[in-house]
């Protein structure tokens, strides 16, 4: 494999140029009368961190919805880890699922469920079976990383925003995908526990070679994370480029964000 | 192939159409001069689509039903909780109608004389209709708008699509399990609803007249036939079905935000309790049909 790497500065993570998991061609999207997305390109490589940046409901969780086959896209390519997915049939998507993890921007968690079976949940779908002891302690590591070591027999209505997100954090971590969507990762939570939460996925990329799709209003863990900024707007990839160039950006609104 | 074609098909159609009906009742607001002829469009319109889904949810249902893998813990785990979450109320209810059925019963049978029919006029009542019919429409309460409300608040919160992202066919594991456990559950809580509704009876007999348990227990097995008991237990599986699928169809399908998910399990009530009484309807139709 002739693999041209590049290494960034902030980073010692590897990323690798030409191996693409993620492709999207012309994509679109709408509700209704609603165009969503209008025309979205990206390109995303193996073990590279992708923030999106945009404003509310320019549909940036859309986007990374399309990604795990959460909504249809209505037209255009999208490939995933060498698959397009429009060819795919149900046993393939959900193969192709396994190796991705999704962060949802309000935890997403199971109510019904304690903590620990929270994160026992996507380890039981797992169709290989894991033992108990394991089971156990990868629940404990997981919470661990994100600091929930208390927390495992109570109940998500017990925790506090931030706790599940963190939670949240951890379940979709617990399974080590491939591919990483993380869907506003560090809202709500204090700057301390939001570079914690930052600090982590960096550790994750470096750990196991994650790809990661970032979407954050958070600049700071947008320039801790991100190995490359896109922002989106009115449907369209209208930017890209790293947090330097962008925050020195001629553009106004562009450097909004930044600021 | 051309199975998946189908529905490739059959999903476009069906995204076309919602969107014309979008549109339709867009216009609803901007153009006044046609409202009522478009009102009455879209209302049609929105009735159709409405059973369209809800024939597509059930045909889904039985589709995904039979097909591997099945979620026993999960369906054992929920056949527990709505079997046991609604025995209580169902048995206070049943001990209730039986007594008050016997002492309302017994003034006009007096003025006929026929006091000693008592105990079969009232069994024959509970188990024939009122049995049946009262444990579907509190069962339809209590589990038909908890498993509305639950589901809607797991599709609001995306738990929903949570599970789908993990390996799991959120179908299969939510709406499966509670729409059979629910068909299994309430036939049981019918019978012990009847058995109980049966004691509330012996009390209401006893409270005026003096009847033995013997003779009370004799007179309700000469009553009753074979043809009395089975179409009645019958059809409580139809309206556990019916209670389960509807409650599952409301939840799985509300609509995004908080306000959803009580509206979810209103319509999910009003609705299940309507079905049993349709299903009932049919039900007499079709067994005297046998009977004649
Ligand atoms: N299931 C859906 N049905 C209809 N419209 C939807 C649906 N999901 C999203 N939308 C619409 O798509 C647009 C984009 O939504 P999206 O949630 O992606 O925004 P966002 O960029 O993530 O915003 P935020 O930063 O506030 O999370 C919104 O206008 C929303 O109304
Ligand atoms: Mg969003």
């Amino acid at each position: 494999m002739n693999t041209e790497t590049i290494t960034f500065e902030n980073e010692n993570s590897v990323i690798q140029k030409d191996s693409t998991v993620v492709r999207m061609e012309h994509l679109k999207k709408s509700f209704g009368n609603n165009h969503v997305l209008r025309d979205i390109n990206l390109v995303i490589n193996k073990g590279e961190n992708v923030v999106i940046l945009g404003q509310s409901g320019t549909g940036k969780s859309v986007l990374i919805k399309c990604i795990v086959g959460l909504e249809d896209i209505d037209e255009g390519e999208l490939e995933i880890l060498g698959e397009n997915f429009a060819e795919l049939n149900n046993k393939q998507l959900i193969e192709i699922r396994k190796k991705i993890g999704f962060l949802f921007q309000s935890g997403a968690l199971y109510d019904s469920m304690t903590v620990r079976e929270n994160l026992e949940f996507p380890l039981r779908r797992k169709s290989e079976s894991i033992s108990k002891d394991k089971m156990n302690e990868l629940v404990i590591e997981a919470l661990h990383n994100v600091g929930l070591d208390e927390a495992i027999n109570k109940s998500p209505s017990e925790l506090s925003g931030g706790m599940r997100k963190r939670l949240g954090l951890a379940r979709t971590l617990i399974l080590k995908p491939e591919i990483m969507l993380y869907d506003e990762p560090t809202t709500g939570l204090d700057p301390i526990t939001s570079k914690e939460i930052s600090n982590l996925i960096l550790e994750v990329q470096k750990k196991y070679n994650t790809s990661s799709v970032i979407i954050t209003h958070d600049i700071e863990c947008a320039r801790l994370t991100g190995n490359r900024i896109i922002i989106l707007k009115e449907g369209i990839c209208t930017t890209e480029g790293t947090y330097e160039e962008l925050e020195r950006s001629e553009d106004q609104w562009i450097r909004s964000f930044f600021e | 192939m051309i199975k998946h074609n189908l529905i490739k098909y059959f999903n476009k159609f069906k995204k076309l159409y919602l969107h014309q009906s979008n549109d339709q009742l867009n216009d609803v607001d901007t153009n006044q001069e046609n409202f009522s002829e478009i009102n009455l469009n879209s209302l049609l319109n929105k009735f159709f689509l409405e059973v369209t889904s809800i024939a597509t949810f059930t045909f889904r249902f039985f589709k995904e039903v039979i097909k591997p893998p099945y979620e026993f813990n999960e369906l054992i785990k929920q056949s527990f909780l709505i079997g046991y979450k609604s025995f209580p109320l169902i048995a206070i209810t049943g001990f209730i109608i039986g007594l008050v059925l016997t002492i309302q019963t017994r003034p006009t049978l007096a003025k006929f004389g026929a006091q000693s029919w008592l105990p079969a006029m009232v069994a024959v009542s509970i188990i024939r209709e009122i049995g049946p019919v009262i444990t579907a429409l509190i069962f339809a309460g209590k589990v038909g708008s908890g498993i509305g409300a639950e589901l809607a608040s797991m599709k609001v919160t995306e738990q929903i699509d949570a599970m789908q992202v993990s390996d799991t066919n959120p179908f299969k594991y939510l709406v499966v399990t509670r729409v059979v456990s629910a068909t299994f559950m309430l036939p049981i809580l019918v019978v012990l609803s009847d058995a109980i509704a049966l004691c509330g009876s012996y009390v209401g007999v006893n409270i005026k007249g003096n009847v033995s348990t013997y003779l009370f227990v004799t007179q309700i097995f000469q009553s009753l036939e074979f043809q009395d008991i089975l179409p009645a237990v019958i059809k409580t599986f139809f309206f556990g079905f019916a209670i389960g699928l509807i409650g599952c169809y409301e939840g799985y399908n509300s609509n995004k935000g908080t306000e959803g998910v009580g509206k979810s399990a209103n319509s999910a009530v009003v609705f299940a309790s309507l079905m049993v009484f349709i299903i009932d309807m049919m039900a007499v139709q079709i067994t005297s049909l046998f009977q004649n």
